[in-house]
């Protein structure tokens, strides 16, 4: 027996199953609360705002509000996904089964990244209800946020095994991504901050990530695209690494 | 009947802190029997399962399954293998028919509508098949583990406690669905408190303590082999002291002189034919008795003298 593709898409597809069961959660609440970002700071207190870089804030704003969303909720989406079986017991199946690192990353990685890919659609249709904006490169668009979902989805999972509790599960995304994802240019440019703190900021990894995405949407950012592809891609490297080690150990997985 | 298709050789698992819960078992289970596992808790009884079926990480030795290094060809050993656990593990919010098919899917069977039906059908979940599992009783929710293990048709079936917390009538039930699992030819290992539960099914007992085993062995040789009959007589009037043709049996006086307790025989029967013997001398010695209550040693009975020996018997098959 083979790579095991029908326990790999049966996980893929359960995964998939559980965002829908719980679709409030995970797909009308992120999409209610960056509306209301747009409603705010795109159209009340950005009609009031200078262009930056030739670009209107309210439209300025939608690639730091995509990565908001985006990277808080891959991520919870993809802990809670490996947590909960963790949690109730459930994964004696997955770990008695002809399932290795591959089929079990498709499976939870895969479907969590597509959750995101389908609630950035939602959030990028909903800006245009409140938002007049264009996409310059949307293939790049769509490969980088599928990049990003792909990286925090397997991050997700390495915070889902590590966590031995609902709190430490909600610790990285609300008191770390969301902070750095409000500190890394999504509401200005970081070329508007004063010395010393635009070079400070620079020690912000999601910076790199919001001014990538914002590249692909409007052509220009922050830090060069091949700064921010190759440190995405160098944090997916990571990560892999990380969940090869955790499969070959058992860390936290088998006693 | 005698093809080994799972072999353990020299396992030993010891836990972060130095917990030995498996101390170099070695144990062979043949095709198509029913082996139950007895062993008071902690005896090393679901580490032992969870080593074969990939929950836990043996510390030493060798698993080989259907021909097949568990430590190297695991997807192929697993697939055969499948796992009831102790606990009631299961996706609460989940469907019956979507949690069975998922388990299908997830050892890489093609789905099966028909099979899934069938399955569900055996352990009487298929008027529940849309319930959510939440909404089920304790020992419709063992029931769908056994669904979920039985949805891949495992030629090995672990049973970890599958009657724990269920009512008598329902275990019955179940035991009847674990013999009609053998009759299909899927060979089953389970552990259990009940040890009347191994008693009516088990065409092997193994017994471990301490994450070693102590004996294996068929279970009728078990219970022929250290199997004892024991017989009360209640006589008419107490007795100080016995005669010689009396002494002669396996039997002491107790509550004062007014019972005669006789302990002898074998599994076989022959402590039967020895308290025949014992009243037709009692008669022949003009003693009287109002009463006599006799019975065979069980395998529980097997079970406790066993565990209280300190020096429990090797393994003797």
């Amino acid at each position: 027996m083979g790579f095991n593709f029908r326990g790999a898409w049966s996980i893929y597809i359960r995964e998939l199953m559980r965002a829908f069961r719980t679709a409030f959660q995970s797909i009308l609440a992120p999409v209610l609360t960056t509306s209301l970002y747009f409603i705010v700071f795109g159209s009340a207190i950005g009609s009031r705002m200078e262009p930056i870089g030739g670009v209107e804030y309210a439209a300025f704003i939608i690639p730091g509000l995509l990565m908001l969303t985006l990277l808080g909720e891959t991520t919870s989406n993809s802990s809670f996904g490996i947590y909960m079986p963790r949690f109730t017991g459930t994964i004696y199946e997955l770990l008695s089964a002809p399932v290795g690192v591959a089929e079990t990353l498709i499976g939870f990685v895969g479907a969590a990244a597509t959750k995101s890919l389908i609630l950035a659609a939602i959030i990028l249709g909903t800006a245009t209800l409140f938002v007049d904006y264009q996409i310059k490169y949307p293939l790049f668009a769509l490969g980088y946020i599928t990049l990003v979902a792909a990286s925090f989805s397997l991050f997700g999972f390495i915070l889902g095994i590590w966590a031995d509790s609902f709190e430490k599960l909600g610790i990285i995304p609300v008191l770390i991504l969301t902070p750095l994802t409000f500190l890394g240019g999504t509401f200005y440019s970081l070329d508007m901050l004063p010395e010393p703190w635009d070079t400070i900021a620079l020690a912000n990894p999601i910076a790199f990530l919001v001014s990538g995405l914002r590249w692909t949407f409007y052509g220009s950012s922050d830090v060069s695209i091949a700064v921010s592809l190759g440190l995405t891609l160098g944090f997916l490297a990571i990560c892999v690494t990380v969940i090869a080690f955790i499969f070959k150990t058992g860390w936290r997985l088998r006693e | 009947m005698s093809e080994p298709i799972l072999t353990i050789e020299g396992l030993s698992k010891v836990y972060k802190g130095g917990v030995r819960a498996l101390d170099n078992v070695d144990l062979s289970i043949r095709k198509g029997e029913i082996f139950a596992l007895l062993g008071p808790n902690g005896a090393g009884k679901t580490t032992l399962i969870g080593a074969v079926c990939g929950l836990v990480r043996p510390t030493t030795g060798r698993i080989t399954a259907f021909g097949h290094d568990l430590a190297k060809d695991w997807r192929q050993a697993r697939a055969q293998i499948g796992l009831v656990p102790q606990e009631l593990s299961t996706d609460m919010f989940e469907t019956v028919l979507r949690a069975v098919s998922y388990s299908r899917g997830l050892f890489g069977h093609a789905p099966d509508k028909a099979r899934i039906e069938e399955i569900l059908r055996s352990l009487s979940l298929w008027e529940k098949r849309d319930s959510q599992i939440r909404e089920l009783s304790g020992g419709m929710k063992r029931r769908v583990l056994i669904a979920k293990a039985l949805a891949h048709e495992p030629e090995l079936l672990f049973l970890d406690e599958p009657t724990a917390g269920v009512d008598v009538e329902l275990r019955k039930g179940m035991w009847e669905q674990i013999s009609g699992l053998k009759e299909r030819g899927v060979t089953i290992i389970l552990t259990t408190h009940y040890i009347e539960e191994a008693e009516e099914m088990a065409d092997r007992v193994g017994i471990i303590r301490g994450g070693q085993i102590l004996m294996v062995d068929d279970k009728d040789a078990m219970m022929e082999r250290l199997g004892t009959t024991e017989a009360l007589i209640e006589l008419a009037e107490a007795m100080s002291e016995l005669p010689p043709e009396i002494a002669a049996f396996p039997v002491e006086l107790r509550d004062g002189g007014r019972e005669l307790c006789y302990r002898g025989g074998d599994g076989s029967g022959s402590g039967k034919a020895e308290v025949a013997a014992l009243t037709m001398a009692l008669t022949r010695a003009g003693i009287e008795y109002t009463g006599i209550d006799i019975h065979d040693s069980s395998l529980e009975d097997i079970f406790v003298s066993l565990l209280g020996s300190e020096d429990a018997p090797e393994e003797a098959a």
